[in-house]
């Protein structure tokens, strides 16, 4: 059983996808629980593989290898559970959770298939998280885009259509630009195994080189997209503004999937083994983290709803991890692993609040809803009755405001002010070599100030929701709505009150990804035959 | 053999991309198609140009050199089929943007300068 513990994360969802459409949109209570079920089935695989990775079975380095038709690696496709994967595969499962449990009774019911495809998205995270195949990577990638457009557009209206129609575009594109990078990249090395190119890429012939950088290069500028860096994610604070807030807050996720393949790959194919490629990008990673940054705080300064706030903290701590990764220091890195984490549940919790606190998609709906309901019957109404709501809306929304403010600047007592304090004390040090000479302290100092940013706007923005109108009503707040935001946000707590597990497992992440040497040995346990020259 | 199929890449690359920065969004699915067309030429180029040879061995074959690498042909039917199934996708959005807002300019409204 624990042998196929790796693809669990990956048949689950597309398993509970499947039925789910073959329940079909009747039976709304089934489907419902058939998700919760997955979700839960995930939280529970990943806790396993957290465990397994953190303390690997067999002495082995790495938690676990799994190949995909028991073929020989390098010619298999391989999934890999080290510490990096297993982290990311978990938060994707307590989102999942948080936001589906946030969807059930309301969004999900706006317009037909939401199940399936919020099953087929998680799918679609999983296998990119624990792939150790570049072409299968991309495999990964499409499933979860092709989802994500069904999720970005999920309830329709104009708004919706019109941001989805240049996200798709967008996103076509940049899987193109993948394939390219792919296939130069296999052109020079002859493998797609990314253990296996980790390997061959210091013995790249030198008239090669530069053909296999154009490669890469290539390939960072698709994920670059993903992770929203200046001037690639302009796409970004549109679409998820537009998109239904549950779905946004799961679209958190997706630019930490940029984050996560760009750390992966830029260690592990361009780390200190790799001869003279070593350190290949890492000066335009952090330049880009830079940029990102900036422009990320003069947007939300510049914003006007808390969904455009919300979208462009996303590029404030996009462009941080950026920067981080492009540092190359290990203990930025693990401080970087920590924030990742942090400010993931806290954007998504802040997303799952604009919509709790303007839901101002309640008319589009209406219109919407004519084409799926031409009777008008009551969708909502009837079991709204029955559904607890909280009595004093004003005081849960206001204290969920302040906590995702807190969160989001990086003040105590929430973890974001632990994780940007892990990350920046080491990047000031004297010891530290960032790629670009005195860098780390520009770094430092964007960072610092987009802190100041995000709270100057979200101050701004709860004076004006909760104090500058005194006769301003607010919406009914269900219970099954504010759990999931007060879970997230419970959550952030809890990793500043028990801080010393996870730092010490991000440290253990951090050793892990930058020492490639764990991640060959560990997927190729005895060295193949070079199977080109 | 070479120029040709570069040709062919670059003529479908540079049409595409000038297609897809088109106001129209037919145009722009026009062009990703043609962008399409090209990265599955260019994956196919990857394992070298080659005419007549197989890409799985026979039984009993020796020598790997006189065969076609397969590889790179099984990645570009993933490929085909992954951007026809999203192209598909795209058009059924094109549409959709079509009903919703009446135009089919890329960002549902008309540009205000002629």
């Amino acid at each position: 059983m624990s042998a196929h513990l790796l693809v669990a994360p990956i048949i689950v969802p597309l398993l509970v996808g499947a039925l789910q459409l073959l329940v079909g949109d009747r039976r709304p209570g089934l489907k419902s629980a058939l998700g919760l079920t997955s979700c839960v089935a995930l939280l529970v695989i990943s806790i396993a593989l957290l465990r397994m990775a953190g303390d690997p079975p067999g002495g082995g380095a790495l938690g676990g290898v799994y190949r995909i038709g028991d073929w020989a690696t390098p010619f298999a496709i391989v999934l890999v559970a080290d510490r990096l994967s297993a982290v990311m595969v978990a938060l994707t499962a307590v989102l999942g959770l948080a936001t589906l449990q946030f969807s059930l009774r309301r969004w999900a019911r706006i317009a037909p298939h939401f199940h399936p495809l919020f099953q087929f998205m998680l799918m679609g995270l999983n296998g990119a998280f624990l792939t150790g195949d570049l072409f299968n990577l991309f495999v990964f990638f499409e499933v979860l885009l092709a989802a994500s457009y069904g999720l970005a557009m999920h309830g329709s209206g104009p708004r919706r259509v019109g941001a989805g129609l240049h996200y798709i575009v967008i996103n076509l594109v940049a899987s193109m630009l993948f394939l390219i990078g792919v296939s130069l990249i296999f052109g020079v090395t002859g493998t797609l195994n990314m253990a296996a190119l980790a390997q061959q890429i210091p013995k790249v012939p030198e008239n090669t080189r530069n053909l296999l950088h154009a490669g890469a290069a290539i390939l960072g500028v698709a994920f670059l997209i993903k992770a929203a860096m200046w001037p690639l994610g302009f796409w970004l604070p549109r679409t998820y503004d537009a998109a239904a807030p549950p779905v946004a807050a799961m679209f958190t996720i997706m630019t930490k999937l940029g984050i996560y393949v760009l750390l992966r790959l830029s260690l592990l194919l361009f780390g200190d083994d790799a001869g003279p490629s070593a350190g290949f990008g890492d000066q335009w990673l952090m330049v880009g983290g830079a940029a990102t940054l900036s422009v990320g705080m003069i947007g939300m300064l510049a914003a006007k709803d808390l969904g455009q706030i919300a979208g462009y903290s996303l590029l404030v701590s996009a462009g941080t991890l950026l920067g981080a990764v492009g540092f190359g220091d290990p203990s930025v890195t693990s401080g970087a692993m920590f924030y990742l984490v942090a400010s993931t549940l806290g954007a998504a919790a802040f997303f799952l609040l604009a919509g709790v606190i303007a839901p101002d998609g309640d008319d589009e709906i209406d219109d919407v809803l004519e084409a799926y309901n031409p009777n008008n019957a009551p969708l909502f109404a009837e079991e709204d009755e029955t559904i607890v709501s909280i009595s004093a809306p004003a005081a849960v929304l206001s204290a969920a405001f302040l906590a995702c403010t807190l969160m989001v600047a990086g003040l105590p007592p929430f973890s974001g002010f632990l994780a940007k304090f892990a990350m920046l004390s080491p990047m000031i040090d004297a010891q530290s070599q960032p790629p670009i000479p005195g860098s780390g302290v520009v770094l430092f100092g964007l960072i610092i100030l987009s802190s100041l940013c995000a709270l100057i706007a979200m101050v701004r923005a709860g004076i004006q929701i909760f104090w500058a109108d005194p006769d301003r009503t607010f919406p009914t707040v269900r219970l099954y709505e504010i759990v999931p935001v007060l879970g997230l946000l419970g959550l952030c707590l809890l990793l500043t009150v028990a801080a010393e597990g996870p730092i010490g497992y991000m440290r253990g992440v951090a050793d892990q990804v930058h020492s490639a040497s764990i991640y060959v040995s560990g997927v190729l346990p005895e060295p193949p035959e070079a199977r080109r020259p | 053999m070479e120029l040709v199929l570069a040709a062919a890449i670059g003529v479908l690359s540079a049409s595409g991309i000038w297609l897809i920065l088109r106001p129209r969004t037919f145009q722009v699915i026009i062009g990703l198609t043609l962008i399409s067309y090209a990265v599955n030429l260019f994956i196919f180029s990857t394992g070298g140009l080659r005419v007549g040879a197989d890409p799985v061995l026979k039984a009993g074959a020796t020598d790997p050199g006189r065969y076609a690498d397969p590889l790179p042909q099984a990645l570009v039917l993933t490929a085909i089929v992954i951007s026809f199934a999203t192209t598909a996708l795209f058009l059924v959005v094109l549409l959709a943007s079509r009903g919703l807002t009446g135009v089919d300019h890329v960002d549902g409204e008309e540009d205000e300068t002629p």
